[in-house]
């Protein structure tokens, strides 16, 4: 994460709504989730289950976040990372994967079942899966960006017939920093081409060591027909994305998630901005050929 | 023999940088080779009169840590080469090389190799050409991992060296 930016006059913040209608659409006011669930992932992170919302915010779709609150602590945006329960486009279920690294994740971390929280959004662009019907979908995982690209694993499954190749590469910094590791061989039975590297080995680790580029070869892409869902740190990001672009993958069709710091998540504070870009309104996912510049530059 | 080792080198993106005649003069040099999991290929240290090009399978590079034992610092797979301290002075391995999984590669034989890189100079260029973009990857990929991108704050703490220019 980056730090703050100064705003600039080229990414225009849209004014807040005026508080009229029914309180239930205005995306200022936290609504109560309760935790149903609390999954640790690895040491340091975990997903919620989160469920009972009195009043539903909308829908989310794969990609988007939401700004949830660790009451009496803070706010953070947190991308879904599971396709939730959306009765009626509303999200009634949700999941975030989240990594403790600070005040206000730590507190979400060491929520219990039966803690509330606050959930504001949902925000954002999204993945925008079913633009990649017809061809292979690549995705590419670093870390903890691997949560915000979970649901573009599960609803290119929930309807597989539509896409070509499903190939997932992830990379962790080590065995146990992997994500999701059950569900990853779920996948791979399932049909995904799932390969993952490691930084750094331990003795019980058979698999592959080095960066998550190195996958990108073996993969034997067919770079004509595919898309590619990239996220991940935003040097990560950039040198896959630069991989990707060398092996023949046009630039429109590679789509990285950028993170920058947030205060509303809704286009009004400026806090995001990222050259003409509000990274909570439009991105977080964003088009390389749109984020390449915007990535390469040392501060905005 | 031959014509199956030019055909594994055409089939690899590797060796595109060479034209045909020098693919074929190239796989002269080359053997194919069943390499088993667990077998060692080359010890740190060792002259390194060889090198491979990965076609199926796994070889974990190792070095040798004292009280850690064999730490693996990288691993390659299919359509990557295998070896590079034959192409410079001491021709020594600087790392070990193990299989990790059953891996199947061309074996070529670096001495005659180099020979030709310097009876042929053309040949040599081209040779360099498909190697350096390779090293320079490579070279790239271990500068990232040293960034350790990944790592939360608690974990970056004893490797923080702040920034370069604040
Ligand atoms: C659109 C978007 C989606 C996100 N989705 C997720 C998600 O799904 N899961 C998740 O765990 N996080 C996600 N994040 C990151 C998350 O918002 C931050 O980790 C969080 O804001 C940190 O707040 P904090 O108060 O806990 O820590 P802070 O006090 O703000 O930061 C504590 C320390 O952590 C560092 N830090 C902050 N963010 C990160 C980070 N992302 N990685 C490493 N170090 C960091 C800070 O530099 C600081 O040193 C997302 C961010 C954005 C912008
Ligand atoms: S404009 Fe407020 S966080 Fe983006």
């Amino acid at each position: 994460m980056t730090g703050q930016r100064t705003a600039q006059r080229t990414a225009q913040p849209t004014a807040p709504p005026a508080p009229a209608g029914p309180a239930a659409e205005t995306p200022a006011v936290p609504r109560f989730y309760r935790v149903a669930s609390r999954r640790e992932d690895t040491a340091d992170t975990v997903t919620l289950e989160l469920t009972e919302p009195a009043q539903p915010v909308p829908a989310f779709a794969p990609g988007q976040f939401a700004m949830l609150t660790a009451f009496g602590v803070g706010e953070v945006p947190i991308s879904v990372s599971g396709l939730g329960d959306s009765g009626g486009g509303r999200a009634r279920r949700l999941e975030h994967t989240l990594r403790a690294v600070g005040a206000v994740t730590r507190a979400l971390h060491a929520a219990p079942p039966g803690s509330l929280i606050g959930v504001r959004g949902p925000f954002g662009t999204g993945w925008d899966v079913a633009s990649a019907a017809g061809r292979d979908i690549v995705i590419v995982a670093g870390g903890i960006g691997l949560a915000p690209l979970r649901p573009v694993v599960l609803s290119a499954l929930a309807d597989r017939s539509r896409y070509g190749r499903i190939v997932l590469l992830a990379g962790a910094r080590t065995p146990g920093d992997l994500l999701y590791a059950g569900e990853l061989e779920r996948w791979s039975r399932d049909g995904v081409e799932v390969a993952v590297t490691v930084d750094r080995a331990d003795s019980a680790w058979s698999g592959e060591v080095g960066l998550v580029t190195a996958l990108i070869e073996p993969a034997g892409l067919a770079p004509g027909n595919s898309v590619a869902f990239v996220c991940g740190p935003d040097i990560m990001m950039r040198f896959t994305a630069d991989a990707l672009a060398a092996r023949g993958l046009p630039a429109s069709r590679i789509r990285v998630s950028l993170e920058r710091n947030m205060r509303c998540g809704a286009g009004w504070c400026g806090h995001c901005q990222l050259g003409p870009l509000l990274v909570c309104r439009d991105g977080p996912v964003v088009s390389y050929d749109r984020a390449a510049p915007l990535m390469r530059v040392r501060e905005l | 023999m031959t014509g199956t080792v030019t055909a594994s080198l055409s089939a690899q993106p590797f060796f595109a940088a060479l034209a045909d005649s020098q693919r074929e003069a190239l796989a002269g040099d080359g053997t194919a080779v069943m390499v088993a999991a667990g077998e060692r290929l080359f010890d740190e240290g060792g002259v390194a009169d060889m090198f491979w090009l990965i076609e199926l399978g796994r070889i974990a590079l190792d070095m040798r840590v004292p009280g850690r034992g064999d730490q693996i610092v990288e691993t390659l797979g299919p359509g990557t080469v295998l070896g590079w301290s034959w192409l410079h002075p001491p021709y020594r391995w600087q790392f070990g090389a193990v299989a990790r999984l059953a891996t199947s590669a061309v074996a070529f034989d670096a001495p005659s190799v180099r020979r030709r890189c310097d009876a042929d100079p053309a040949f040599g260029y081209a040779m360099l050409r498909a190697f350096t973009p390779v090293i320079t990857e490579r070279l790239q990929a271990t500068r990232l991992r040293l960034l350790d991108l990944y790592a939360a704050p608690h974990q970056l703490s004893h490797a923080d060296i702040g920034p370069v220019n604040p």
